[in-house]
């Protein structure tokens, strides 16, 4: 038994507005530069819908992930290592820049600096590859809230899988959003594909990551991660990815895109699982038990055994206690009411997803029913096949009898409270019905309704004792077009300001000098002389110590 | 031999090699993110599917037989019973199918970075100064070789441009051998040679990093968050930032027996 940790999300459906915050905060702090104005670390897709980018889904066609052959042993879906190579002077199952979109921008200047004209100025789109105007006629979410699904959801490949005819009039039809990041596999096979060995799993939290530095921008990642979510920066030629927000992490900060989650739906915590064990799980033979042999890969934290192994393993003690209080262990080990994104790809992903009990709700709303009755929403679960099996095709290879038991639990959890917030007597038989106690059902309301900040991200910080390493470290990615572009240390004359510590020296964003930098009495910053008052702490009004130099110090004034 | 065959065959080829070299390991060292073909292939694939394959699938031939005509003397290949007769067969053949391939291919990716405004607004200066050199280089090379080896009597260029290139591999170079080459083929190598000189500071730098070490390398990569002081990964402290550090251990522990 090899204990490793995993740094894993869960995702609430049902509580997904689709407002996009996560995509927009994602994208300012990582991907708004040249070169990755087209990538989209976070998206939110409409399903049903075509996905970013396009079909992204259509195995057939991408040949991303992998898959089992005759022998019982994986192998990549693109090909092995020898077709890598053969192909590398063309990826044959690359997707174009087209397949997700032509970034554009407008042609603001035109509406200050046209000359006076009995027309208004417009701003016409302007490409952003060639310079020149262009019609929009895609982009990442063209089809948010099912806009022109009449003739594009079609096209969704999850619909092709399913056995019944899923009409697409929006009178008839349901629809729920799903949130998309790297999926942070425990068999990820962009990282089997890379033919430089620049991308990797992060022994300490399995963050898959690429080296920037060694990346030669072969582009075999792009194509072999199923879910397409390594990107190619056409200005850099490198490849790029969610990093899910690893500064943040190490300092036990959950990510952006978790942060600014409005509907608070996002948990973040660790993991214990055998690496030794991922393989075979992987390898398993029927696509519907994978998701079995997945949550069978994961180490129980409250075992003594598993202790005394991860302990062997070098994890140190609070991550062992932050894995046993995982809000993740409990709702995909404990619960059983978190499913990963598609398991049949066979690259054991850890970013998991409560499927959302909404669309089966709506419909019973709908025929004037109560939404919150349980007896009628188990009835809803069984009768409704359509958003039951489209959910199945997303979370569990097409078998619904996970996807029945998670939201069975949703609904019985929605019904048991809704007693109890009436202030009528809690039905056990509810609980009892799904295999839960009343306790558990609060306890599971507590997490997923209330969702206390501390309940949802428990992070446990990286060891300063190991992270000193990275200290004084440049970052490399401070290059024009890389992500630290602008940087401290692009320039190291601009490494002059309040935070530098030396003029001349970079600016890292290592946890060390956060706390550094932080100072003891919560300022943010520290001035640069000692005993002085950094101005930008200054909030008005009071003069603080430390804001003039003393009077005898014959400092000039 | 005269100051100008010493300029052109002597010290101009020690300049490009010295700036081939330094250069790689200088750019090796500081600007790994740079060290990338820059692919095109997001932009444009239809032209780029069969161009590039070509292209490369050629080149690579053609530097197979450079090195074998120019590298290996003519008395070994004799040896192994590679006679001159042989060798023209194959040098002929082998030689028409590569630069067939290497010249298609080039020609239809010239076309297309010219006329895909993407790929076009893509390319830099640098870029487009190495593609005209490219050009040159291949294109004075299959003039040579249908003027002299195809319609001219045959250039026997295995008695002196080959060995003059071994000349100033072993640091003995002779640069008279080069005098009375035809010109084309001067023009080819003097073409050549500047574009060797160029090479490290163009995208050509990628043909340094053929990953055959994935042939061999498990498919599953882990790094521990440590590691990236060392290897591939970020820099290390620049000079006279380093951490001071505590002196190595002590003397006493040295003292024991050694495991």
């Amino acid at each position: 038994m090899r204990v490793m940790a995993q740094m894993s999300m869960i995702m609430n459906l049902d509580k997904c507005i689709g407002c996009h915050t996560c995509s927009v905060t994602c994208k300012q702090v990582w991907t708004n530069r040249t070169g990755v104005e087209y990538v989209w670390f976070n998206n939110v897709e409409t399903r049903p819908g075509v996905g970013y980018p396009r079909r992204y889904e259509d195995q057939e066609k991408w040949k991303g992930g992998w898959a089992r052959n005759k022998r019982g042993r994986l192998s990549l879906r693109g090909g092995g290592r020898l077709k890598k190579l053969m192909n590398i002077f063309n990826n044959p199952d690359l997707p174009g820049i087209d397949d997700y979109y032509e970034p554009w921008t407008y042609d603001y200047d035109m509406l200050t600096k046209a000359p006076l004209s009995t027309q208004s100025p417009v701003a016409r789109p302007k490409s952003l590859l060639t310079g020149k105007n262009m019609d929009i006629k895609w982009s990442g979410n063209w089809d948010d809230n099912l806009g022109g699904s009449q003739e594009t959801a079609a096209e969704d490949p999850i619909l092709a899988t399913m056995s019944e005819h899923v009409k697409m009039e929006f009178e008839e039809t349901f629809m729920f959003y799903l949130p998309r990041i790297c999926e942070h596999c425990l068999n990820p096979s962009c990282v089997a594909a890379c033919p430089s060995g620049a991308m990797y799993k992060r022994e300490e939290d399995g963050i898959v990551l690429v080296d920037e530095d060694g990346c030669r921008g072969w582009r075999m990642c792009v194509s072999a991660c199923p879910y397409k979510k390594v990107y190619f920066n056409h200005k850099t030629g490198k490849a790029e990815k969610c990093t899910l927000c690893y500064p943040l992490i190490e300092q036990g900060k959950p990510t952006i895109c978790s942060e600014t989650c409005v509907g608070r739906l996002r948990y973040l915590g660790l993991m214990l699982y055998d690496a030794d064990a991922v393989l075979a799980a992987a390898s398993i033979e029927n696509d519907h038990d994978l998701l079995d042999a997945q949550r069978g890969v994961f180490l129980d934290p409250h075992d003594p055994a598993v202790i005394a192994a991860a302990t062997a393993n070098g994890i140190a003690d609070d991550w062992i206690l932050a894995a046993q209080n995982s809000p993740i262990y409990t709702m995909i080990s404990e619960y059983k009411i978190a499913l990963p994104l598609h398991p049949e790809y066979r690259t054991m992903p850890m970013v998991w997803y409560i499927p959302p009990l909404s669309p089966v709700v709506d419909v019973i709303k709908s025929t004037g029913s109560d939404g919150e009755d349980a007896r009628t929403l188990f009835a809803a679960i069984d009768k409704l096949r359509i958003p039951v099996e489209y959910l199945a095709g997303l979370f569990t290879a097409g078998d619904v009898v996970p996807v029945e038991a998670s939201l069975r639990k949703l609904a019985a959890m929605r019904s048991y409270m809704r007693d109890i917030n009436l202030g009528g007597e809690p039905d056990e038989a509810i609980a009892a019905s799904v295999g839960m106690t009343g306790t558990e059902m609060q306890a599971m309301y507590r997490l997923l309704a209330i969702a206390k900040y501390e309940d949802r991200y428990v992070i446990p910080a990286a060891h300063l004792e190991t992270a000193r390493e990275l200290e004084e470290l440049a970052c490399s990615l401070d290059t024009d077009g890389g992500p630290g572009m602008g940087g401290p240390g692009a320039d190291a004359s601009h490494a002059r300001g309040p935070y530098a510590k030396t003029p001349g020296m970079p600016l890292n964003s290592t946890v060390d000098n956060y706390n550094e930098m932080r100072g003891e009495t919560g300022e943010k910053t520290k001035p640069t002389t000692p005993g002085r008052l950094n101005l930008l702490n200054w909030t008005g009004g009071t003069v603080p110590p430390g804001m003039f130099p003393p009077k005898d110090s014959g400092a000039p004034a | 031999m005269n100051t100008w065959d010493i300029l052109l065959w002597v010290a101009f080829p020690y300049v490009a090699m010295a700036v081939f070299v330094v250069g790689h390991i200088l750019r090796y060292r500081f600007d790994q993110f740079g060290w990338t073909s820059r692919s095109s292939q997001t932009y444009e694939n239809r032209l780029l599917r069969w161009g590039s394959p070509m292209f490369h699938y050629g080149i690579l031939m053609v530097f197979g037989g450079h090195v074998v005509g120019l590298l290996v003397p003519k008395a070994w290949l004799e040896f192994f019973g590679v006679t001159e007769h042989w060798y023209h067969l194959g040098a002929t053949w082998l030689g028409t199918v590569a630069a067939v391939l290497t010249i298609a291919g080039i020609v239809l990716l010239l076309i297309r970075r010219r006329l895909t405004p993407r790929v076009m607004l893509a390319t830099t200066v640098m870029d487009k100064t190495m593609y005209l050199l490219l050009a040159l280089v291949i294109g004075f090379g299959t003039l040579a070789t249908v003027m002299y080896q195809i319609f001219g009597a045959g250039y026997d260029y295995r008695g002196t441009i080959s060995p003059w290139i071994r000349g100033l591999l072993i640091l003995q170079p002779d640069p008279s051998l080069m005098a009375n080459v035809p010109f084309f083929f001067q023009l080819h190598v003097l073409s050549a040679t500047a574009l060797f000189l160029l090479w490290p500071f163009t995208r050509l730098v990628h043909v340094f990093s053929a990953p055959l070490g994935y042939i061999v390398r498990p498919y599953i990569v882990y790094r521990s968050r440590d590691a990236h002081t060392v290897g591939s990964g970020s820099r290390g402290p620049r000079r006279g930032w380093e951490k001071s550090e505590r002196p190595a251990a002590p003397t006493r522990t040295r003292q024991r027996t050694p495991r």
